[in-house]
């Protein structure tokens, strides 16, 4: 074993039919973000930039994109001779057909993984949520706390989603309870789905929720070994965002306009790495106005732009006008074009003179590759 | 042994460029930024293998920290081979002494070992410090065609210009009759681009009978070129009709800079068939406030911008804050241009600080006497302190006090 003893894991499928739009063709772990990233970027990072050096993704249906984005694992410097990435896909066998339905049949599709690898801790990270997060600190936490395991929360609104759990914690920060998707509207300790636990405390608990033909990680595993176990709760500090829904994955990168929460989830010390398209720096051209956005390398710029995130070889003619909207790489707004509150998968060109405009909680959409 | 390559190249990346000032102080000349974040070589080794030509030897020997830390294993230009791939080639302790590279053909000539492990029936020789997009293969291909012993790039430059370059008067047959060496009258107008193509076995003896030859400054301009041509060797002329810009003065280097920003210039490098590779900081996308203006300019990763931005490239990680004003300018990675301050016509290298209210450079039209004029230079982790001022044409490379 080399690095810093933990084992990362990530669920690269988590919640992909939140942003069935997005995840339409790719897994929640290869959805674009922040104008040159995608989600799974801030997973493997944060746990490289710990010292973590051996990480398997688990990946369960459409992740060619994603395979075609990790590569070897080069950009995280991940592609090693010892330990590195290793891609998990479904592993079917007798009596276990690998279509996944929940973590512990993933967990048991990649049991063998986990009981060959060597690291005695083993840290989860779903895709979904956003965050720049210091795991030493969180391996301090760990074993100052003499926690069996530790889950990293933030406070606000609870998630949308499925299986959310919400924490319940003492003066102590010891978990005192979880609940699972609780009808609350108010603030709560929602859990960011970041677990770290010893790897030998995962297999004795999975194993027990296999043999008692148990399926969920939240209720099973976590929420009914409250009592037994010492969970305790981390709490993610800065920037930190769960996406679950179109309308949150647009809030959230709009957030991103702000140069305090971007300077928070891109951090010199622990930067965010992802694969590199060589593109040239972006061009502005004369005449052309931008005004509070974040604009990636390879976009040229002749148009109007305004509190509006692009991606990677985005090109906006003289002209056009783009307000309050997310392009993704290499899309293509024609002159006479005005788009606002949009959103452009990959590879979308929008001919002139055409307008399309959604609403704050409303974005108009528009599929990878489409010619309006 | 090597497996056998049809041609390698040799990139000669050794020189200081002396007359980019304390731009070179602590880095060779190719390792110079350019073009918001690219370094100069980045234009050879890109050229190189988008040419098929995946075994390149880099000939290093002043300041090659950077150089050597930059180029790594040659991954970013996908130069990171089983076979061949990028050699960082410094001057080395042989058993009849060590000595540095003496000239350009010397440096070739000390790896002569290196080359002949690849067996290559021809060897590209490439200067590391010009700006351009070019096609080896093609002059590789004109080069067997010929059946010619070395074939040289050349360049039609303005026939006013022309003084300036090693020139080439050549027939009909684009077969080179003469050179002539930056001469008062030109009778060509017809430049080398410092872009040769040998045929190894040849190169190879003449680069051991010049190294035999007392007197020689062992330059391939100077001696092992004109021992070819006065043998009467096929030498060829391979016209090229592109961009071309050598950036070894601080003014060429600012002008091929704002090149990028002329859209009538030939140099594209969004062409996605002829990427330029580097080295990529890891950075987010720029960052352009509400308060910003930007006009006609080219931004890297990493930047933020709430000032005033005109015909200006700036690296990756520069932040232009607001009510400070950056013109007709190159603002290298890391910089910081505080409010108030003014930059214009000029160069600042990396990770320096120009503080509130300082001045560096000045427009021409301001200036009494042009002769006086030209682009300052602050060199990299130099402040200006605030209020201060760079005159125009100044280099500094030591803080400059405020004003008070």
């Amino acid at each position: 074993m080399t690095g810093n003893n933990i084992l990362g894991i990530i669920y690269s499928n988590m919640y992909d039919e939140c942003l069935s739009e997005i995840t339409a063709l790719r897994t929640m772990g290869s959805v674009p973000f922040a104008g040159r990233y995608r989600l799974i970027d801030f997973a493997l990072s944060n746990m490289v930039n710990s010292g973590i050096e051996k990480v398997g993704v688990i990946t369960k249906s459409n992740y060619q994109s994603l395979m075609d984005h990790l590569g070897t694992g080069k950009p995280w410097d991940l592609s090693r001779k010892t330990e590195g990435m290793f891609i998990l896909p479904p592993f079917s066998s007798a009596g276990n057909l690998g279509n996944y339905t929940n973590r512990v049949e993933m967990l048991r599709g990649i049991m063998g993984f986990i009981s060959r690898s060597n690291e005695d801790y083993i840290l989860f990270s779903d895709c979904n949520s956003v965050l720049n997060i210091d795991i030493d600190e969180l391996m301090d936490f760990h074993t100052d706390n003499n926690a069996d395991i530790s889950i990293v929360y933030k406070h606000g609104v609870q998630p949308q989603l499925d299986n959310t759990m919400t924490l319940r914690l003492g003066d102590d920060g010891r978990v005192e309870q979880i609940a699972v998707s609780p009808n609350t509207l108010g603030e709560v300790d929602y859990s960011l789905n970041m677990i770290l636990m010893k790897r030998s405390l995962l297999q004795r608990l999975v194993g027990e929720a296999l043999s008692m033909n148990q399926e969920s990680f939240e209720r099973d595993i976590l929420q009914r070994n409250t009592e037994k176990l010492r969970i305790f709760g981390f709490e993610a500090k800065g920037f930190a965002r769960t996406i679950d829904s179109m309308v949150s994955y647009f809030r959230i990168s709009m957030e991103l306009l702000d140069p305090e929460n971007c300077a928070q989830l891109f951090n010199a010390d622990r930067p965010v790495y992802t694969k590199v398209r060589d593109d040239m720096p972006a061009i502005y051209g004369l005449g052309s106005t931008v005004k509070n956005s974040l604009i990636a390398n390879g976009c040229i710029i002749d148009g109007e732009v305004e509190n509006s995130i692009l991606f990677r070889g985005v090109r906006v003619e003289k002209g056009a006008v783009v307000r309050n909207s997310i392009l993704m790489q290499g899309s293509f707004v024609a002159t006479g074009v005005s788009l606002n509150y949009t959103i452009t998968d990959k590879s979308v060109a929008i001919t002139p003179n055409k307008t399309l405009s959604g609403a704050e909680n409303y974005p108009v959409f528009v599929g990878k590759g489409i010619v309006i | 042994m090597a497996r056998k390559m049809e041609c390698i190249a040799m990139l000669l990346a050794g020189g200081q460029g002396s007359r980019l000032g304390i731009l070179t102080k602590n880095i060779a000349k190719p390792a110079v930024p350019y073009g918001g974040k690219y370094r100069i070589i980045d234009f050879p080794l890109s050229n190189c293998v988008n040419s098929g030509i995946s075994t390149v030897g880099v000939l290093t020997q002043y300041q090659p920290l950077e150089l050597n830390d930059y180029i790594g294993n040659g991954q970013p230009w996908d130069l990171d081979r089983a076979n061949g791939g990028v050699h960082i080639l410094s001057p080395y302790q042989q058993i009849k002494g060590s000595e540095w590279y003496k000239g350009t053909a010397n440096a070739i000539y000390q790896n002569i070992t290196f080359i002949d492990r690849y067996n290559p029936e021809y060897v590209a020789v490439l200067s590391g410090d010009h700006i351009y997009k070019m096609d080896y293969s093609k002059m590789l291909d004109y080069h067997k065609e010929k059946d010619a012993a070395c074939t040289i790039a050349m360049l039609e430059v303005p026939w006013e210009e022309a003084s300036r370059f090693g020139l080439m008067l050549v027939d009909d047959e684009n077969r080179i009759t003469e050179f002539e060496e930056k001469p008062k009258n030109p009778r060509s107008n017809k430049a080398s681009m410092g872009v040769y193509i040998f045929t190894w076995s040849k190169l190879r003896q003449y680069l051991i009978d010049d190294e035999a030859t007392p007197d020689s400054s062992n330059d391939f301009g100077h001696d092992v070129i004109p021992a070819m041509h006065n043998a009467g060797e096929r030498m060829f002329a391979y016209l090229f009709d592109g961009y071309w810009k050598d950036v070894g003065t601080i003014d060429s280097l600012w002008e091929a800079n704002l090149d990028l920003l002329n859209p009538k210039v030939d140099l594209d490098l969004s062409d996605p068939t002829w990427k330029i590779y580097s080295k990529t900081p890891s950075a987010p996308p720029h960052y352009v406030a509400a308060s910003a203006t930007v006009q006609n300019s080219m931004i890297g990763e990493g930047s933020k911008v709430f000032g005033e931005l005109d015909f200006s490239i700036l690296f990756s990680n520069v932040v232009v804050e607001e009510g400070a004003v950056v013109r007709d300018s190159i603002i290298m990675p890391g910089t910081v241009v505080k409010s108030g301050a003014v930059v214009q016509y000029a160069i600042v290298a990396e990770n320096a600080v120009i503080e509130e209210n300082a001045v560096v450079g000045e427009r021409p039209e301001q200036m009494e006497n042009l002769e006086d004029w030209g682009v300052a230079v602050v060199g990299s982790g130099v402040t200006v302190h605030n209020g201060a001022r760079v005159a125009p044409k100044a280099m500094v490379d030591e803080d400059v006090k405020g004003a008070q």
